[in-house]
């Protein structure tokens, strides 16, 4: 195996496009699990933890752009105004020791489907820039990212370079559900964003689906129903019947399986719960914004 | 391949390191520091808690080659000659240790915990240290430490 360690972004994507086989490493939480435990042994390990390109985060017009080797400590400490619901979801990833090394970038790389970080990102209409040495950059929307269970739409000469998410115009939350508070691999999880500047809402699905989706439906019925109610404007209280309705919509979204975290009926049921209390939560932070 | 690190002030070289080795490995078994515990090997025990630039992290799931020119803290770093850092001292008298598996993680992230934050509530303590597994003690000896330790630091 060879250790390539590149200190630059265009040295970076050199290699990646000379070394197929490399397997790109930032924080290494995902990454080293697997070679401890013999699951894989590629030609190379890319190390992107040199790369100063890759750690940094600007904020510009109203989207922030995050470097995809920021670690989810510094999106807590320094992004919970701008981008409420990453920094939430960030709060939940593993432990202390794991949110000091593991990168949002990461989440996008290993692409599993109870990545914490892919519901606030759908949930808020990020973009995920990759890039490679040969054609240059390109943005794929986090909706079209996630191709298959830890399955994503990186061609194989491509890197992560960011993720420009758009700073919260209106309240999010995100919700897990796991067997404690920390170290916990969502059974289910879910993330919502209120839009009121263009009267819209932005959700996410974790760990029900064979990846991160939308609730599309979901969110063009709330939106729709928020409308003709005039609630945008009154910022009147939301009915529970119509939480409901987005709960029920957002789970009949979902198409979980049963696994040794939990069952499809069960993953199924705690979104309708956990879609229902999160936008209620979001709508009574707007209402108190107002 | 060739792996060098500042390890508790010192700088240790060593050679012949395998490119998917782990840093917590490369203490353990090439530079002869096994304070930090190896357990999970996948970043749930925090028994392998070092600094690594001041940062604590899971040695496990730090490839060596990271670590090359890096600084890096373990447990056997916290202590001045013979004395105990109050936070070991505290674990101690408190009864923090039982089989003493997990301390080292416990230790390092405790040190942390209270360098950050001098006076932590306890669900601060909880927090800081959820990413530390204790079969043992039941936590609450070693929330007690804590707390001591705090007082401890305050006091002085």
């Amino acid at each position: 195996m060879d250790f390539l360690q590149p200190t630059s972004w265009s040295e970076a994507l050199d290699l990646r496009a000379e070394r197929p086989d490399a397997l790109p490493i930032a924080g290494g939480t995902d990454v080293m699990v697997e070679l401890n435990f013999d699951r894989r042994r590629p030609g190379a390990l890319l190390d992107l933890g040199r790369v100063p390109e890759l750690s940094e985060w600007e904020a510009d017009d109203g989207v922030v752009r995050l470097g995809a080797g920021v670690p989810y400590a510094r999106v807590i400490d320094q992004l919970g105004a701008q981008l409420p619901g990453l920094a939430m979801a960030a709060r939940t990833v593993g432990s202390p020791q794991i949110r000091m090394r593991g990168t949002v970038g990461g989440n996008l790389g290993s692409a599993s489907p109870a990545g914490d970080a892919h519901p606030p990102l759908l949930a808020a209409g990020a973009v995920v820039e990759v890039a490679s040495a040969a054609r240059g950059s390109r943005d794929i929307p986090a909706a079209d990212f996630y191709t298959g269970v830890k399955r994503n739409a990186l061609e194989p000469d491509e890197l992560i370079a960011a993720v420009r998410v758009p700073a919260a115009t209106g309240p999010q939350q995100f919700s897990k559900i796991g067997t404690r508070n920390a170290m916990v691999i969502a059974v289910s999880a879910f993330a919502c964003a209120l839009h009121p500047d263009r009267r819209a809402v932005g959700t996410g699905i974790g760990s029900a689906a064979p990846t991160p989706r939308r609730a599309a439906d979901a969110e063009a019925f709330l939106a729709g129903e928020l409308q003709s109610a005039g609630l945008w404007e009154s910022r009147a209280e939301l009915p529970e019947t119509l939480a409901r309705a987005f709960g029920e919509r957002v789970a009949a979204a979902a198409s979980p399986i049963d696994d040794v975290r939990g069952s499809a009926a069960y993953r199924r049921h705690s979104l309708s719960v956990m879609a229902r209390r999160a936008v209620t939560w979001a709508w009574s932070d707007l209402r108190e914004a107002a | 391949m060739r792996v060098t690190t500042t390890v508790n002030g010192t700088e240790h070289e060593v050679d012949d390191v395998w490119e998917g080795e782990s840093l917590l490995y490369v203490l353990r078994e090439r530079m002869g520091l096994p304070g930090a515990k190896n357990a999970c090997e996948q970043g749930e025990c925090g028994s392998c808690t070092v600094y690594l630039d001041g940062e604590p992290v899971c040695a496990c799931l730090v490839a060596a080659g990271q670590a090359n020119g890096r600084e890096v803290t373990t447990v056997e770093g916290l202590a001045h000659g013979g004395e105990l850092h109050p936070v070991q001292e505290a674990f101690v008298e408190c009864g923090a240790v039982q089989c003493g598996f997990c301390t080292p993680g416990l230790v390092v992230a405790a040190h942390d915990l209270l360098a950050r934050v001098p006076r932590p509530s306890d669900l601060e303590i909880r927090e800081a240290l959820a990413g530390n597994l204790c079969r043992c003690t039941g936590y609450e000896k070693i929330l007690d430490a804590v707390r001591l330790a705090a007082d401890r630091q305050a006091a002085r």
